[in-house]
């Protein structure tokens, strides 16, 4: 008789996600890219990185200048693809994690809060986001960075100005190495502060199924008050919901950031992500003089980390959230 | 059914309120005026610009000021055009995106659902796979990878298509499939989830033991009730794809209304942003009330409440 049970309890979670082959081996692909483009580029050597005068070389050649293999061609300021496209990989992940964690974290707040207080409360609060879902969210975007873009500049160059001052020479450096990045920091706040609609509807209708199980009532009759039984027992029960959101999120993001980016409104040089790697490839295509690697990289790469991210999301939601029909 | 459209519009104009209101204000407290780029740049000059404008006077003061226009269907003039109104512009503009966005959508919403349904129904087979694995592609893939590529293709290489433009059909293929290939996927999976759902309820039991085919229950029964989450999904999306796409236009080179919002926004260009969002906005709640009304006509069981 216990043999039958064992059979017939449904296997948790991440057992469904490991017997699912897509969502594993996007799990392979992604750790390895996260890995790679958070490493590698610390180990090329500088005369790689720097601009020289061999530009537009096609891959696998050596360039005359530094006399450096170079893997995926150079582009237009003669600086190598491979490095260009590591650090793309850093800056477009980097966005699409934090980002997607801060929406995550409102949404949450917001969802949770809603679904439990319930009544007037949640009809407001999703009204409000109705609303929100009116406007075109490529406008909130562009709104949220042109208000933070010079507040941010001028934060940063304050506090340049402040250590020379006082003359903490590391924290003056900081500061200005960190002036040209300023936008990943404005890019990151603006997608985060909008991409977290959908979060909080998912997470209210959760909590709205949660709220109503003996344990949130046993926990009220104990006398705990509304915030501590949402943080203790709603949020471990909506931890594999919000997980699978998450990786679902994050392409999301990552999307939004290239699409800026494409459009010459995102991350600006020296830095670079996917977006603005595609947009300098786009500029110099024609249909004489084909420099094909400067957008055939690019989009392999991204296409490749955006397929697996929602192939593992999909993954994680089919094991987590069965009955959620996309 | 009166109380119903009565109780819907005064909703609708709510939010058409609420979202003007939010953008309008929104642009006008960000840094950077429409004006700061004037040659003459003496204060008498932008003063003056501003009040022909009517952007004098306090913040409060400008926004009762537009709302006042709005109510008498007055959009105003742009800043960055001057001698167009925004309602020229948008007439302009529109009709373009409308086509382009209306072929997309129509692609979108019938090979989806074709695709979702014929996948539904030979689940686990290699095509139910293939349809699955092909939507993900195609969600993932954005727009601006896809239409330079198909131009690569069919433009440049096997010179089938324009690479570019606009005017005839064969203008029209290319950006029509870039702008739907996401939507496509997206509602063929929605069709084939709730597809399956269906397949499992009693009613089509019923159905297959009074005789039925597996066709003719699916067409007769299932379908009616299965495309429910699709018609939902498909009311925002109208809106979306008719307002125009900023990537798709600017790959094809077309003059469109896409690039209307972001333009505006560079340019502070608050009446023509505004405009944008009432076009929008009421597309919006034009295509989500036929939802609604499209609900209670395939689903007997679903009455209209406000």
């Amino acid at each position: 008789m216990p043999d039958v049970l064992k059979t017939l309890t449904r296997p948790n979670g991440w057992a469904i996600v490991q017997r699912n082959r897509p969502a594993m081996i996007s799990l392979v692909f992604l750790f390895t890219i996260v890995v790679i483009a958070f490493t590698v580029p610390f180990f090329l050597p500088a005369s790689l990185k720097s601009t020289s005068s061999d530009t537009f070389l096609p891959p696998l050649t050596k360039g005359v200048e530094s006399a450096m293999l170079h893997l995926f061609g150079t582009d237009k300021n003669g600086q190598d693809l491979f490095y260009r496209l590591l650090t793309g990989a850093q800056v477009s992940l980097g966005v699409g994690i934090v980002g997607a964690f801060i929406s995550l974290i409102i949404g949450t707040l917001y969802g949770m809060i809603s679904g439990y207080f319930g009544g007037r409360v949640d009809a407001l609060m999703m009204r409000a986001v109705d609303m929100l879902y009116a406007v075109p969210r490529i406008l909130f975007i562009m709104i949220f960075i042109a208000a933070f873009d010079s507040v941010f500049k001028d934060w940063l160059d304050g506090a340049r100005l402040w250590a020379q001052q006082a003359e903490w020479k590391s924290l003056e450096e900081a500061a200005r190495y960190l002036i040209p990045y300023s936008k990943i920091l404005v890019m990151i706040l603006s997608l985060g502060l909008v991409e977290w609609l959908t979060m909080a509807r998912i997470i209210r209708g959760q909590v709205l199924v949660l709220r109503e199980l003996t344990f949130v009532t046993a926990s009220r009759a104990m006398g705990q008050s509304g915030w501590v039984i949402l943080r203790k027992h709603l949020l471990p029960n909506l931890s594999t919901l919000i997980l699978t959101y998450l990786t679902l999120t994050i392409p999301a993001v990552i999307l939004d950031e290239s699409f800026l980016s494409f459009l010459g409104l995102g991350i600006e040089d020296p830095a670079a992500s996917w977006g603005s790697l595609l947009k300098d490839g786009a500029q110099v295509i024609n249909p004489i003089e084909s420099k094909w690697w400067l957008l055939a990289f690019p989009a392999l790469l991204m296409s490749l980390s955006l397929l697996a991210l929602n192939f593992l999301g999909d993954g994680l939601r089919d094991a987590f959230d069965p009955k959620s029909a996309d | 059914m009166l109380t119903f459209l009565l109780r819907r519009f005064l909703s609708s104009l709510i939010v058409l309120f609420f979202a003007v209101s939010l953008t309008f204000l929104l642009t006008r407290s960000l840094p950077g005026g429409p004006f700061d780029k004037e040659k003459a740049g003496s204060a008498k000059v932008q003063e003056a610009l501003l009040e022909k404008y009517q952007l004098n006077g306090t913040l409060w003061q400008q926004y009762t000021a537009y709302l006042r226009d709005l109510a008498r269907l007055d959009l105003r003039v742009s800043f960055k055009y001057r001698d167009w109104s925004v309602a020229e512009i948008l007439a302009q503009k529109m009709p373009s995106s409308l086509k382009l966005g209306g072929i997309a959508f129509l692609i979108a919403s019938i090979l989806g659902v074709l695709l979702g349904s014929l996948a539904a129904m030979r689940r686990d087979t290699p095509i139910d796979w293939a349809a699955m694995f092909g939507a993900i592609i195609a969600i993932s893939i954005p727009s601006f990878i896809t239409g330079p590529f198909l131009v690569a293709v069919f433009a440049l290489w096997l010179r089938w298509l324009p690479v570019g433009g606009w005017g005839g059909i064969s203008h029209l293929i290319l950006p029509a499939i870039c702008l739907s290939a996401p939507y496509v996927a997206y509602v063929a999976r929605l069709m084939r989830n709730s597809l399956l759902d269906v397949m499992k309820s009693d009613f089509l039991r019923t159905a297959k033991a009074k005789g039925l085919t597996e066709t003719q229950a699916l067409t007769r029964h299932a379908m009616k009730v299965a495309i429910l989450p699709v018609v939902t999904y498909l009311g925002p999306l109208a809106a979306h794809l008719l307002t125009g796409s900023m990537i798709v236009e600017s790959v094809f080179n077309i003059s469109g209304a896409g690039s209307i919002f972001v333009n505006a926004i560079q340019n502070r260009d608050a009446f023509l942003l505004c405009g944008a969002v009432v076009i929008y906005c009421s597309l919006l709640i034009v295509f989500n009330f036929i939802v609604d009304l499209l609900y209670s006509v395939l689903d007997k069981r679903i009455r209209l409440y406000a």
